[in-house]
């Protein structure tokens, strides 16, 4: 049999199995992870005035919703927030306490390269940073290479959730 | 008296009228708090529907499934052949190139991308091209099969070639002469991760090349009505499972490089293999790679058989945005009558005003076994993508 027709086969026979689009962890799911279960009650923010305009500042567009929401326990803030990658959004789960990010994790993750933004080996580099008076972390990001936008847009969260964390525990 | 029983009966009748007032006035707060608290719990969630539906409506108002993006790239050229001391001084508008994607469901998906090369087609200084134009889907959530037109998954640049992700005007020539970047194919491919291991692979069958005096650079199709008798079958493995590291071989064997065609001195079977390494720390990145073609055929010349190049590229981000690069390269193929073997250094810096913008600049020293293939000068452009 002609390789081709092996790959069609292995194709056409693969093709029952499609499960959708890749959920890593259900957002409810990091959310409980991150108050080990005993979800607070979930906040909203408005995001007006400054709060807008410092937003947008990092995302480097404007930001189409008119709130935040997210869950809070004491010094602790837990945020779910998207930002494209290259054409489809990356929803992701961010934690911060005390004004450093404790957790990041991509939930759902939507471009067909990338991927390897979701792996811990990347994610871990921002356990801890926190947020300079510029609003910049305070390290640098290594990147991946081929994901270039996909980095660019978990930096992006990472500094919007510590940015968010500081305007709800003023 | 009046006053006495005034003044006898009005602290009794005042503190009364206090504690009275009192009394009412605490149970006027409180029910008046009470109301306000109800009233903006009222607003609150009168504030919240008319978000959600604000949200609702702006979310609903645009199509999400359909993306445009695309990028580009001018060119300033002012070299001077080594031999001949020909100047080539020119601007050219390289590549614009517009993409359109849609999404059917979150399984299929499509994409496709067009270039206008060189600013203009209808008088022949360039041509507009069908890059990329194929439906993708996903198998499960870590394997994706797709059939359409889509780049060859070889080598560093050919996939990933917006302006402001590479350092250089031009492209380095070993990823134009025996990589053909840009390079695009018809047929199917698979793709996918393997587990949690860091590694991801594509195999696919795919229109060949079709040149029959191994110019490989020529042999491109480009999907417009491509000979098919003879087929490619390309793999590869890439590791990525390392913080900035990038692993990478590529395979390809296309049974007869003359899909069939007959002549006297002719390519028959090839075999191209490709192998890079990223490594990048910080305001570090170093880049090699490294690929050959060994080709077959009747009364075929050494420079015909093998054609091989490899370079080596290392680069620091002085600021965040500013970042310089040196790079050497070694390219050896044919070029249709007689085999080329050019060294280049290239130095150079990018500015990126914006990370998807960047203005480059860089200096290129070549030397060959002729010195007719060498040329020396400088190169400046400005590129982005969106």
């Amino acid at each position: 049999m002609r390789p081709h027709l092996i790959i069609f086969l292995i194709v056409f026979s693969a093709l029952n199995t499609a499960q959708g689009e890749n959920v890593y962890q259900e957002p409810q799911a990091f959310v409980a992870n991150a108050f080990d279960g005993d979800i607070p009650e979930p906040s909203v923010l408005w995001m007006s005035g400054e709060t807008r305009d410092t937003v947008e500042a990092i995302l480097g567009h404007s930001y189409a919703n008119l709130r935040v929401r997210y869950w809070q326990q004491d010094d602790r803030t837990a945020w779910i927030l998207e930002e494209i990658g290259k054409k489809k959004p990356i929803t992701t789960g961010l934690v911060v306490n005390s004004g450093k990010l404790a957790r990041i994790k991509v939930l759902i993750y939507r471009e067909s390269r990338g991927w390897e933004v979701r792996e811990e080996f990347f994610t871990n580099q921002f356990k801890g940073a926190t947020l300079t008076a510029n609003h910049r972390l305070d390290r640098n990001i290594d990147g991946i290479s081929g994901a270039t936008l996909s980095v660019r847009a978990l930096t992006k969260l990472a500094r919007v959730a510590l940015y968010l964390h500081d305007a709800v525990s003023e | 008296m009046t006053g006495t029983l005034m003044t006898g009966v009005t602290p009794r009748s005042s503190s009364l009228a206090m504690a009275i007032s009192l009394i009412l006035a605490g149970s006027s707060m409180t029910v008046s708090a009470q109301d306000q608290n109800e009233r903006i719990d009222r607003l609150e969630s009168r504030l919240n529907a008319m978000a959600d539906a604000l949200e609702e409506q702006r979310s609903s108002g645009t199509d999400d499934r359909f993306s445009v993006g695309g990028y580009g790239e001018l060119h300033y050229n002012n070299l001077e052949n080594d031999a001949t001391g020909a100047k080539k001084k020119e601007l050219d508008f390289h590549r614009f190139v517009v993409d359109f994607a849609y999404e059917y469901t979150d399984d299929i998906r499509f994409f496709s991308e067009v270039e206008l090369e060189h600013a203009l087609a209808d008088g022949k200084k360039g041509e507009v091209e069908l890059e990329q134009a194929y439906v993708e889907f996903d198998l499960n959530e870590q394997h994706r099969a797709k059939g359409g037109v889509f780049l060859v998954p070889v080598g560093i640049l050919n996939e990933t070639h917006e302006p402001p992700t590479f350092y250089g005007v031009e492209r380095n020539p070993v990823e134009k002469r025996i990589i053909p970047t840009t390079w695009w194919a018809a047929g199917g491919m698979l793709s996918g991760e393997l587990g949690s291991s860091g590694f991801s692979y594509d195999a696919g069958v795919h229109e060949g090349l079709l040149t029959q005096d191994a110019v490989i650079r020529d042999g491109r199709q480009k999907s417009a009505k491509a000979n098919a008798a003879n087929l490619a079958y390309t793999g590869r493995l890439k590791y990525t499972g390392t913080l900035g590291l990038e692993v990478a071989g590529t395979l390809q064997y296309q049974s007869d490089l003359s899909q069939d065609l007959t002549g006297a001195n002719k390519t028959e079977d090839a075999t191209l293999f490709s192998g890079h390494a990223i490594w990048s720390r910080g305001p570090f990145e170093f880049r090699g790679l490294y690929a050959v073609w060994n080709v077959n055929g009747d009364n075929l010349d050494s420079d015909q058989e093998t054609q091989q190049g490899g370079y080596a590229e290392a680069s620091y981000r002085l600021i965040n945005n500013l970042g310089v690069f040196v790079r050497q390269s070694n390219t050896q193929y044919w070029d249709g009558s007689n085999g080329r073997d050019v060294d280049q250094t290239s130095i150079g810096v990018n500015y990126w005003p914006h990370p998807d913008v960047a203005l480059k600049f860089d200096i290129q020293r070549e030397s060959a076994d002729n010195d007719a293939n060498a040329a020396d000068g400088f190169n400046a452009g400005i590129g982005y993508q969106f």
